[in-house]
This record gives structure tokens, C-alpha cells and sequence, in this order.
């Protein structure tokens, strides 16, 4: 008994290697079965390994690129009741073509059904990224761009936002304790009428979290500086001036009203972000010089929204 | 007891180290979005060799930051990490190996979770809320090649050596 033990301790662990550790569960189950069987640990020992590694597998859960675009239509749905879009095809189209070019230069070039921009029909200053790619930007935060750069710098910062997961973090965690829990338990079967239920209650749930911090009250300073941050690195990599950013922050500073909703109330003041950019990027400002076809564009698709 | 601790804790042991190298030799990766794209070159800046589904595996040939060189049939080239997951993923709910796998940490499961059905119930019971711009600004897809296009036609010229 004792040499047969020593053998299956040598053994067992060895087979994990081989098969590797994604199947870590089902061997871990097998191993301590086999153990349990042979008398070399009790049987109450045995429900306690199968229980933890269990847990240990579903803490590293998280919601699946493809969850991530469900949740992103219904809160861009939410975004679409409470705002029109500008329903100008020109000026939504030279935002995807930016957009889509500047989301291809980030760290998460791709998401489950990729990213989409649109107009809102606004004079509030404000922007929202959705967690499934959608984003959209008022005509008012448009009209504070003097340029391309200054659009692809709002932009970018939109997609830091998705990128960093700002979205998904806004969601309370217990919500995302109950979803993955009946998520986990339908990988094995399908769910039953009370679980979808339970499952579109949570599903509701997360909408809110996400449309609240979005709309009324903002994500904190810190996931706004990591936003700018994001964007300042895809504006680099694609060749795209810096300064936009802090261009198009200075021209909001002029004529941003305090008490106003929207950006005045939910993100950092103009000043303070242009002083984060600066100081911890040492980017030092000078005007943004654009290409004359690159300005034309500009003109001709948001100049004058 | 003794026995017990010596065996979690080689289990373990194994599991920290022996996984990277069994990696080493062989690895595959799932497409874990809609169409993954699959680049002549580890950058965004190399062109789009192929367009991949959602589910196909991918064997890992070579690691190169957020860039991994992958292999599927006859196609050979670079994908964005962002692009893929180490899990499994089973496209279809009933499938065998989803009723033996033990674990949804190796398994995805596709269209499981928050979903379309989800969507539906939702849309059900909030009929003031509105998707109809939502499925029209899925029609703004941009390809490739226009991105590349409105780069060159504005002067936007990416640095080559910050390309990631």
C-alpha cells in the first residue's frame, strides 16, 4: 500500500504536465477520485479539492468579447433614447473612417463586432463609449475641434475608455458575481426559463450601472487621465499631433460654462487634464499644423456642424 | 494529512511550471471575435491576408508581444492578441465536448450569457428604448483597405518604429 501510494504520488501530479493545466479541473477531479478510492485521503478531503478548485476556475471568469457587444447595444440603445443622432451621413462617415483607422492603432484593435461611431444631434458637450465598441460624440464637443487631429484626439480618448475597460468596470460587482454564476452553469446545459429571467434581470441591472456613470456621473479623474493618456499613445502611433488633444481641451476651458450637464459635470476641468498631458507626458504645446487635403476633409465632413 | 499536503503541493508545483513549457512546444488559440483579422506583419500597418471566424483555432508559431504568428490550414500570419483566447470555443450549445468538459475556464461557449435572447427579453420589457440606430450604425463598417486609403489621402504617416 505504501509503495503504491508513493507511485501514484509521483504519477498523478506527472499526468497533470502532460495533459496540461487548461484541464486542470477534470484531472484535478480524476486525480482526487482515484485517490479518494485508493484510501490515500478521506472522502471528505476529496469534496473539499474538487470544491476550491471549482472556485478557482471561476474567479478568472470574465465576460466574453461577444457578452461585452450585447451589453454595449443595450447601453448604446439607452444612449439613443435619451439623445438623437445627427442623422448626417457625410459627417458619420468621416467619423467611422477616423474612428475605425485610430481604433486599429490601439491596444485593443479588436472587439467582437469592431467599432462603431455616430453623431449625436446635441449642443451638450459630451461623448460616450459603450463597452461593445459603440461611441458617440455631440455635435456641441465637435464643434470645440478646430481640426482633424483635434477630432482623432476625442476619439482616441473614447476608445481608451473601451480599451481600459472603463465600461465593464462600472458595473456593481455583485452583478457580475450573480451573471457569471448562471452563465457558468449554462456551459454544461441550456438555461431554464427562470435563469434567463434571472440572467436578463442582472442584464438589465448592468445596463443602468454603465448608463448612470456615463450620463449622470462620470468615471472618476484617474480612468479620465488614463483615457488621455491612451489616446495621446494611439495618436503617436499613427501620426497624428499630440497637441490635438490639449488643443481641443484649451477651446473647451474658453467656452465651457460651469453648471453645465455633460462634460462640465462629469469629467475633469479642461485645464487640469491639458496640465496632466503635459506634465506627465512632457508633451510641451505648439500649434497643430495640419495638411491642407487633411483640413479640407476636416471642413468639408464636421467644419461646420 | 502529510500525504495529502505533499500531493496538492506538487500538483501545484507542476501546474506553475510545467504548463509554460508544455506551451512551448505545441499551442492553439481561439478566434475570440467576430472576424479576426490575419496580418502579413506583426503591426497594424501590415495588410489583411485573411479575414478569420469566430471559433476557428489558431496553432501559435511565434510570440512577439500583442502580435502572435499563427497557423490555420494553409494560411500562415500575424493576429492581435485582443483578437484571441487560450479557451475553446464551441459554437453550438449541446455539443459533446461541452457536456464533458468540466470547466468553462478551457471552454468558451458561443452566444452563451448575455446574448441575443438576453437582448430581446430585455428589449421586451423596456419597449421605450429604441435599437434602431444601434443596428444602423453596424452598416458603418470600414475594410482595410479605406483605412489605409483615408491615411495616405489626409497625411497621416505612421511613425514605423512605434508601430505595436
Amino acid at each position: 500500500m505504501k509503495r503504491d501510494s508513493l507511485i501514484l504520488f509521483l504519477l498523478l501530479p506527472a499526468s497533470l504536465v502532460i495533459f496540461g493545466c487548461q484541464t486542470m479541473l477534470t484531472v484535478t477531479e480524476k486525480v482526487t477520485t482515484v485517490a479518494e478510492g485508493v484510501g490515500m485521503i478521506d472522502p471528505s478531503y476529496a469534496r473539499a479539492i474538487k470544491k476550491s478548485t471549482v472556485a478557482v476556475s471561476k474567479s478568472i471568469e470574465e465576460f466574453t468579447p461577444e457578452q461585452e457587444y450585447y451589453i454595449g447595444r443595450s447601453v448604446a440603445a439607452v444612449i439613443l433614447t435619451k439623445y438623437q443622432p445627427y442623422t448626417n451621413q457625410p459627417a458619420n462617415q468621416y467619423l467611422n473612417l477616423l474612428g475605425q483607422t485610430l481604433a486599429q492603432a490601439s491596444d485593443m484593435p479588436e472587439i467582437f463586432r469592431g467599432y462603431r461611431f455616430l453623431v449625436l444631434n446635441s449642443d451638450e458637450i459630451n461623448a460616450f463609449a459603450t463597452p461593445g465598441g459603440q461611441i458617440f460624440v455631440t455635435r456641441g464637443l465637435l464643434r470645440f475641434c478646430r481640426n482633424e487631429d483635434a477630432v482623432a484626439a476625442v476619439l482616441a480618448h473614447e476608445i481608451g475608455h473601451i480599451q481600459l475597460k472603463h465600461g465593464i468596470q462600472a458595473i456593481k460587482k455583485a452583478r457580475i458575481t450573480d451573471a457569471l454564476t448562471t452563465i457558468a452553469a449554462e456551459s454544461a446545459r441550456a438555461l431554464a426559463p427562470n435563469e434567463v429571467a434571472m440572467l436578463t434581470e442582472t442584464f438589465g441591472g448592468a445596463i443602468m450601472d454603465i448608463t448612470t456613470t456615463l450620463i449622470n456621473n462620470g468615471y472618476s479623474r484617474s480612468f479620465e487621465y488614463e483615457a488621455d493618456n491612451a489616446a495621446q499613445t494611439i495618436l503617436r502611433r499613427l501620426g497624428y499631433d499630440p497637441n490635438g488633444l490639449v488643443e481641443m481641451l484649451m477651446v473647451m476651458g474658453k467656452n465651457l460654462k460651469s453648471g453645465e450637464t455633460g462634460f462640465a459635470k462629469t469629467h475633469p476641468a479642461p485645464q487640469d487634464r491639458i496640465d496632466e498631458i503635459q506634465q506627465k507626458l512632457g508633451i510641451k504645446y505648439s500649434r497643430v499644423q495640419t495638411p491642407e487635403t487633411r483640413q479640407a476633409r476636416f471642413t468639408k465632413a464636421v467644419g461646420k456642424i | 494529512m502529510k500525504q495529502l499536503r505533499i500531493f496538492l503541493f506538487v500538483t501545484l508545483f507542476l501546474c506553475a511550471f510545467g504548463l509554460p513549457l508544455l506551451s512551448a512546444t505545441q499551442a492553439f488559440l481561439s478566434v475570440q471575435v467576430k472576424e479576426g483579422q490575419l496580418r502579413s506583419a506583426p503591426s497594424f500597418l501590415g495588410s489583411v491576408k485573411a479575414a478569420l471566424a469566430y471559433g476557428d483555432r489558431v496553432e501559435l508559431i511565434e510570440d512577439k508581444g500583442a502580435w502572435k504568428q499563427v497557423a490555420i490550414r494553409k494560411l500562415r500570419g500575424w493576429m492581435h492578441m485582443s483578437a484571441l483566447t487560450t479557451k475553446k470555443i464551441v459554437l453550438q450549445a449541446g455539443a459533446a465536448d461541452v457536456q464533458t468538459s468540466a470547466t468553462s475556464s478551457e471552454l468558451a461557449l458561443a452566444g452563451k450569457g448575455f446574448n441575443a435572447k438576453v437582448e430581446a427579453e430585455f428589449k421586451n420589457k423596456n419597449k421605450n428604448i429604441d435599437y434602431t440606430w444601434v443596428d444602423r450604425m453596424e452598416m458603418l463598417a470600414v475594410k482595410p483597405d479605406q483605412m489605409q486609403a483615408f491615411l495616405k489621402q489626409g497625411q497621416v504617416n505612421p511613425p514605423e518604429e512605434v508601430a505595436p
